[in-house]
């Protein structure tokens, strides 16, 4: 009973939404605009293919590598930048004018620089990831509290084990905050890279389609790159339950005091 | 009659000596602690009882060397202490900031020890006593905030025997806690002391507290601090809530201790510090 009402609520919307498209487009409609049965066909026909392998595949592809790096930097980075202070002072003024600069601007001079390659994109998706990180990286570990602090202190717990066993965790939720923002920016730097300049790739596809006139396959793409975003998010929820656990539940317990 | 804590200080495991502490602020200097001077024997257990404001926590970090002095020093076992010694442990009074939320009870414990290099066997042994000694063996499966507020304090008091410290602080660790739960913790804490024959200075605003638990208590005045009265506690060694509480020489000691108090509000200081403020003043004159 509980699982049919969640399925309910998950699938509701959709089904409902789906329900408003088909019958406002049973007659006649614009060119542009698609049918489900239409969209549901051509779907398959152009994702399950060869496709999936020579678009999907290298867009996903460099979308995990290029957030990956940029969490990996953030992280290290932040940490670094978070606990010495004349780092911090040093360069945080500067951060913040390169935190400022749109990523997709950088594409052009990018692809001068380093060529169309897969390098190119998965530095363009770094350049913009790489923030959200960083910072939300180095405000936690600037938050780590004093008395937690100084506990660790008086047992000797310092150096690489006070990263590990006191600043990482203490600093999580707010790295998994900016994680979840990187992802969302990942997804749209990977299309705006390959959009720009590419051979293959999923931002590359649909802007062949859409030169092409291709609309149904057009359209298809879209929601390629819609299910991609929703899988991303559960996969992050998914991680954020398990790794944030204690944070959740120490929440829970405060909220009900 | 006994002799005074202060000269039986020949097999001193903790001296702190002419210690002195200065904020600086944006405000100007402020002076936590002007001059303390005392001695505890190796297995004493003694409570720093003082007013509200008059530098307690400021002392017991510079003891535990979480903060440098600005003058004077601390010696553990005629060593001076620059930096937390691995000899020494302490128990906060926000026990819900002090343990790690991010593991789980036995974790918190074990955790000092697996950051020494304690070989496994030797840290289950460890911990288990350690929980079993607090009443706690049975949740180390448990999230501390899983726990109320005693039991969180019960491991943080695991986590400190654990680590097989020669002294134990203890700042307020019952500040926090409800009455019933801190004469529980009070036991605990005699109990612990007895079986392991730690050195203990237990840190309390609470009057009652200092002379329930203490061998000796050691009152300071108001900021900027000095001690006003070093008093060795004369009750039976066996102490219960119901019974030492309604001795006639608990009420005595407490009222002592309790009028001392009240005169350290009040501004007053005794006379050595007095004789001492004079000197630094003709100093400060001079210099």
């Amino acid at each position: 009973m509980k699982h049919l009402r969640n399925a309910g609520y998950i699938l509701g919307l959709p089904v409902l939404l789906v329900l408003v498209w088909w019958s406002s487009t049973l007659g006649a409609v614009n060119f542009f605009v698609p049918k489900p049965a239409d969209l549901v066909e051509t779907f398959g026909e152009v994702w399950f293919g060869d496709r999936f392998f020579s678009d999907v595949l290298p867009s996903l592809a460099r979308l995990v590598v290029g957030v990956s790096v940029a969490i990996l930097i953030g992280v290290v980075g932040g940490i670094l930048i978070g606990s010495i202070r004349w780092l911090r002072a040093l360069l945080e003024p500067t951060l913040e004018f390169f935190r400022a600069i749109p990523p997709p601007v950088l594409v052009p001079v990018l692809m001068l620089l380093m060529g169309i390659t897969d390098s190119m994109k998965v530095m363009v998706i770094i350049s913009g990831c790489v923030w959200p990180v960083l910072l939300n990286t180095i405000e936690g570990v600037r938050a780590v509290d004093p008395v937690l602090s100084d506990s660790a202190h008086t047992y000797g717990i310092s150096g690489r084990a006070r990263i590990r066993y006191l600043v990482l965790p203490s600093a999580s939720p707010q790295i998994m905050a900016g994680v979840r923002q990187s992802l969302s920016l990942g997804l749209i730097l990977m299309v705006i890279s390959e959009m720009f300049a590419s051979s293959s790739g999923l931002g590359f596809t649909i802007v062949q389609f859409q030169r092409s006139f291709a609309i149904p396959e057009m359209w298809s793409g879209i929601v390629v790159l819609g299910l991609l975003g929703v899988a991303m998010s559960f996969i992050f929820q998914w991680a954020e339950r398990n790794i944030l656990r204690w944070y959740h539940g120490q929440k829970e317990v405060e909220n009900a005091a | 009659m006994q002799p005074d804590p202060i000269q039986g200080n020949t097999e001193a495991t903790l001296s702190v000596r002419g210690l002195k502490k200065v904020y600086q602020t944006d405000g100007g200097d402020v002076e936590a602690v002007r001059n303390l001077t005392f001695d505890l024997r190796s297995g004493e257990l003694a409570c720093l009882v003082g007013p509200s404001g008059s530098g307690k926590t400021t002392l017991l970090k510079c003891i535990s060397g979480l903060m440098a002095p600005t003058e004077g020093e601390v010696l553990l076992d005629g060593k001076p202490v620059t930096g937390p010694p691995k000899k020494m442990a302490v128990v906060f009074q926000e026990y819900g900031r002090s343990l790690f939320p991010w593991m789980r009870v036995r974790d918190n414990v074990e955790l000092p020890l697996k950051n020494q290099g304690v070989p496994k066997a030797e840290r289950d042994r460890l911990v288990d006593g350690a929980l079993e000694a607090v009443g706690l063996s049975n949740v180390p499966r448990s999230y501390p905030w899983q726990l109320s507020g005693g039991m969180q304090q019960r491991v943080a008091i695991a986590r400190a025997i654990a680590y097989q410290p020669e002294v134990l602080l203890m700042d307020e660790p019952f500040a926090a806690v409800d009455a019933q739960t801190r004469a529980d913790l009070e036991d605990l804490i005699r109990v612990v002391w007895k079986k392991l024959g730690v050195t203990i200075l237990f840190v309390t605003h609470d009057i009652d507290e200092s002379v329930y638990l203490g061998e000796r208590v050691i009152i300071l005045s108001s900021s900027p601090t000095v001690i006003q009265e070093d008093i060795r506690i004369d009750l039976p060694e066996d102490r219960d809530q119901l019974n030492t509480r309604s001795l006639p020489r608990f009420t005595e000691l407490r009222h002592h201790v309790y009028e001392q108090i009240q005169l350290a509000k009040k501004g007053h200081r005794p006379a050595a510090a007095s004789s001492g403020e004079e000197t630094q003043l003709k100093g400060q004159h001079a210099g």
